[in-house]
């Protein structure tokens, strides 16, 4: 407790040094540098504190009568670790990736705050600290996005985020109001002595989910991520899509499963349902995107939705009374929050190499980048099939326990959840598969084929710390996919304290194969599987290239004997996701194409127009703006009253207030 | 123990012998369907040769993924069909990967048979690999929701338990006949058999797996079509082992028994060869935009046998 506390002292210090030293050419190294070492050593001691017992502090800080609680529990320490770990990962890619800044006051003093902000959001133990923090984080967050106020996108950007961020955060003090009941109990101790009552705790959830699940993306609060995320620089960009939604998914859990006391099971509904839509959704809408760095924001959501899933389950099993269950799906939850850290930042960290290598991030003016920058595209490569699910990789095995957990879930009682939870599963399943598209895409309109503009082929290898950060985040994926056992073991304190249950230990395992409920329902040995495939890769290499020809020829390509094909000829990114817009697109996007062919004889060029529609945008968002609009239209008359009428107005609401009073009473 | 892991390098070495007849098997069957001669049963297997002999003529701009994709394509795939069980349940290694992590790691191999296709930059390449992703997206959600299905009946995900446990207590279930159904269309979207895909056009607009692997030639042409071939004895394999699990070896057994099991699925892969050859002789292949109507069928099917199973457990 007292080293993070330390630590997060420690970098709210460094942002203040960093008003003093951002100047200097050596202020980017030294800070990012501090918050590497700090971060990681915060990374440490949250992982060693893990199984131990909560500790807690209590500091003469915020309110006075209250004072700023601090409690380090087990959920708190695994999401410490996603946090710190994100964190250090990003600094030791900005020592690169931070020499490209053309601005670097504009990021250096936030930088450290917004991520001792994210830490005090997960240590804070009462209302107050926690929606202090929640804001500091946004704002400091909001502050990045505006790093590079000149583009005309993050202009707008950033207004959509703050509008969002201040909705987020009233919907989530709401939700602490009701928690703290009429008493005012303000630290979380005593909001988990009072449970609510039934239909106080739906209103409360549903705040929770609106307040938490707008910084997480749910669609359809999701619609500032993907315009925020990629406006930031690269290794902010990472830590906010890697690691703030992941603060988010800690208040939706903290909320849901620590305060608001036993759940009822229809808490899992909006868990569930929002989760499986924004699974699909945010995939969908990253097909349909050419930047690059949007894709990664659109596939963040699609993540955030597949944890949602998880933590819906995990509701459910325990207000079924089905501890070991709910033990199951809360370790997917967090294993997979914890994988779509690693995959997610060196997917930003890769995205951000190509920008500082071609100065482009549209897809459609990049291409062939994997034989300009061979180790980048690699890291990158094992980053896209971990987020695709695709074993070996860390992705899939957390993925693979959501799955598990709903072929346990026929022995729920309740016969809605019966119905829904296959249904979400399709979703699940859904969202999988076209993840693996979107990144099929992703990587090979960016890496793959032939350079599209003169950037691209002219582009360069990232510098070695970029890699660095890189190469650690894929294998780290690599590695928990091969050992997921692991990663299970070591997370167990969590559904302990969350949900009074366990999954079977895995460490005594043979093979190291990981077992949720038992061996003989279901098992997975990455580490088998990987070894396995290798084996027999190897063993077909050395077997042909014994026995079977070994020479290779150059030659141009052949492509059906088409000869002299253009660079545009290729498959772009557009292209690709052509047949996936034709089949799933049309109702969700209503998307359509328009051929604009000229008559014969007629030499101007025929024109192909593609038409998406956000429902988001076109159902929710412009609407309201609209009414807001209007009604601001009509309330500007009060603005020019004359005094009489103003007091006549005062009069009528005391009145009115008065009558409320006297009926309620 | 050194049965479990005789029987599991013999499986091995099993399908890898008997994926290129299949193949050919089901070849010359379609041709005497098709009132044509055809080529003789084993002529995959002297094309097989005829590639390894030959040289690999690489595109000029064809990048290090390009050469180690047929590789892991053909490991991939090969490892997945080792895990099912052929003639008995309990392979060594059954457990290393469950029903889910086996199609998983058949996605592995096609992900990377897709960015492979995209890494020359040809306008086939890409063309093959959106088409083979569009299918995917609704076939892989199909087989999950089959594996659901046959998972509740059985209570396991282990290919082994389920095998076990269809030989033993299997019966008629609605649900069951709904799996087999849905699986039946998603192993011919996976394999590219008709009406999804013609396995031996190549006539541009049609294709789809063949568009994606027009740029390989020789050695790593003929691991293309080892695991191509591997990949239709899979599906034939585990529809086999789950719905037809008659011969299936569950406990100890001796010789003569394991001459048997051998026989019936020799015979089994005989039987599903012959009904692909008369299938892709009676029906015409889909335009490409019907395939998703086909899929949506088995991802219903699939959806309606699970949703049977949850509602009948439990009351």
């Amino acid at each position: 407790m007292q080293i993070v506390l330390a630590g997060v002292a420690g970098l709210l210090g460094l942002s203040v040094l960093a008003l003093v030293l951002f100047r200097r050419r050596a202020a980017a190294p030294i800070l990012y540098g501090a918050c590497l070492a700090i971060c990681l050593g915060l990374s440490a001691s949250a992982a060693l504190s893990l199984n131990q017992a909560a500790s807690e502090a209590v500091l003469p800080l915020g309110l006075p009568w209250l004072g700023a609680h601090f409690r380090l529990d087990a959920l708190a320490a695994a999401f410490l670790v996603i946090i710190n770990f994100g964190a250090a990962s990003a600094s030791l890619y900005a020592l690169g990736y931070g020499r490209h800044e053309a601005e670097p006051a504009r990021v250096l003093p936030f930088y450290p705050a917004f991520i001792a902000a994210m830490n005090l959001v997960v240590i804070a133990d009462d209302a107050y600290g926690f929606l202090f923090s929640w804001e500091l984080m946004s704002l400091t967050s909001w502050a990045l996005v505006m790093a590079r106020h000149r583009v005309a996108r993050t202009a707008v950007a950033g207004f959509v985020y703050l509008i969002m961020a201040s909705f987020g955060t009233l919907a989530l003090l709401f939700a602490f109001g009701l928690l703290a009941g009429p008493q005012g109990g303000y630290a979380f101790a005593a909001m988990r002595a009072h449970p609510l009552s039934p239909g106080l705790a739906g209103l409360a959830l549903v705040l929770a989910v609106v307040g938490a699940g707008s910084k997480a993306g749910l669609v359809p609060l999701h619609v500032w991520l993907p315009l925020a995320h990629p406006a930031a620089p690269s290794h902010v960009s990472a830590l906010m899509s890697g690691v703030m939604t992941k603060v988010a998914i800690y208040a939706f859990i903290r909320i849901s499963f620590d305060l608001m006391g036993d759940p009822g099971w229809w808490w899992s509904l909006p868990a569930l349902l929002l989760g499986g839509a924004t699974a699909v959704l945010g995939v969908l809408y990253a097909l349909m995107e050419t930047d690059l760095k949007r894709v990664l924001a659109y596939s963040t959501i699609e993540n955030v939705g597949i944890i949602f899933i998880a933590i819906g389950l995990a509701l459910a099993f325990k207000a079924g009374g089905m501890a070991g269950a709910a033990a199951l799906a809360v370790t997917a939850a967090v294993f997979h929050a914890f994988n779509h850290m690693l995959f997610k930042s060196a997917l930003f960290f890769g995205a951000g190499t190509v920008i500082v290598a071609t100065g482009e991030q549209d897809m459609e003016g990049l291409g062939g980048l994997i034989r300009r920058m061979p180790v980048s595209s690699a890291a990158f490569l094992a980053a896209a099939m971990a987020a695709s699910a695709l074993p070996p990789f860390n992705g899939f095995a957390s993925e693979w326990l959501i799955f598990q957990s709903i072929l346990v879930s026929p022995e729920l009682p309740q016969m809605g959840l019966k119905l829904l939870v296959p249904a979400i599963g399709v979703l699940l399943a859904l969202a999988a598969a076209l993840a693996a598209a979107c990144f099929v895409r992703a990587f090979g309109a960016t890496y793959l084929g032939r350079a599209r503009t003169a950037a691209a082929a002219q582009a360069r290898e990232a510098d070695r710390w970029s890699l660095a950060a890189m190469i650690i985040c894929a294998t780290l994926c690599l590695l928990a996919g091969l050992f997921p056992g692991v990663v299970i073991d070591w997370l167990q304190p969590v559904p302990t304290a969350l949900v009074a249950g366990h999954m079977p230990p895995q460490a005594g395992i043979p093979w190291l194969s990981i077992v949720p409920v038992s061996a003989s329902r279901s098992s997975y040995n990455g580490l088998l599987l990987f070894s396995f495939v290798a084996a027999a890769a190897c063993l077909a290499v050395a077997v042909l290239h014994r026995f079977a020809s070994r020479i290779v020829r150059r030659a141009p390509f052949w492509d059906c004997g088409y000869p002299n094909l253009g660079v545009l000829a290729q498959y772009s990114a557009t292209s690709l996701a052509q047949p996936i817009r034709r089949v799933f697109a049309d109702i969700t996007f209503a998307a359509h194409e328009q051929v604009d062919m000229p008559a014969p004889g007629d030499t101007r060029a025929a024109v192909l127009t593609r038409y998406l529609r956000d429902p988001a945008w076109d159902f929710i968002y412009r609407p309201l703006a609209r009414a807001l609009g209007a009604t601001a239209t009509l309330l500007n008359h009060i603005q020019f009253l004359t005094i009489r009428r103003y007091l006549s107005l005062v009069f009528i609401a005391l009145v009115v207030l008065l009558v409320v009073l006297a009926l309620w009473g | 123990m050194m049965s479990a892991l005789a029987a599991q390098f013999a499986q091995m070495a099993l399908v890898l012998a008997l994926a290129p007849a299949l193949t050919g098997l089901t070849r010359k069957m379609k041709a005497r369907l098709q009132r044509r001669i055809g080529p003789p049963i084993i002529q995959p297997y002297r094309d097989l040769r005829r590639l390894f002999g030959k040289d690999v003529v690489l595109a000029d701009n064809s990048s290090w993924l390009f050469r180690a994709a047929p590789y892991l394509i053909f490991a991939a795939t090969w490892v997945a069909a080792a895990l099912v069980p052929t003639f008995r349940t309990g392979l060594q290694f059954s457990w290393a990967g469950d029903l889910i992590a086996i199609v998983a790691l058949l996605g592995a191999a096609r992900f990377l048979q897709a960015v492979a296709a995209l890494d020359t930059g040809t306008s086939f390449g890409g063309i093959g690999a959106s088409r083979e992703l569009m299918i995917a997206s609704l076939a892989e959600p199909a087989m999950i929701m089959v594996v659901f299905t046959v998972a509740l009946v059985a209570g396991s995900t282990q290919l082994s338990t389920i095998a076990a446990f269809m030989a033993d207590r299997g019966g008629l279930r609605v649900s069951l006949a709904m799996a087999l159904f849905a699986l039946v269309i998603v192993a011919l979207a996976e394999n590219s058999r008709i009406p999804v895909d013609n396995p031996s056009t190549h006539l541009e607009v049609t294709m789809v797996h063949e568009a994606m692997v027009l740029e390989y030639s020789g050695r790593h042409l003929a691991m293309i079509q080892l695991a191509t071939s591997l990949r239709l004895l899979f599906y034939i394999s585990v529809i086999a082992c789950i719905f037809c699990p008659f011969g299936l070896i569950t406990g100890a057994s001796g010789w003569l028994g394991y001459g048997v099991a051998l026989a019936a699925y020799i015979l089994k892969v005989i039987v599903a060869s012959l009904l692909l050859a008369t299938l892709e002789t009676a029906i015409a292949k889909m335009r490409v935009f019907r395939v998703p109507n086909l899929l949506g069928i088995a991802l219903m099917l699939g959806l309606l046998g699970t949703l049977l199973l949850f509602v009948s457990r439990g009351m």
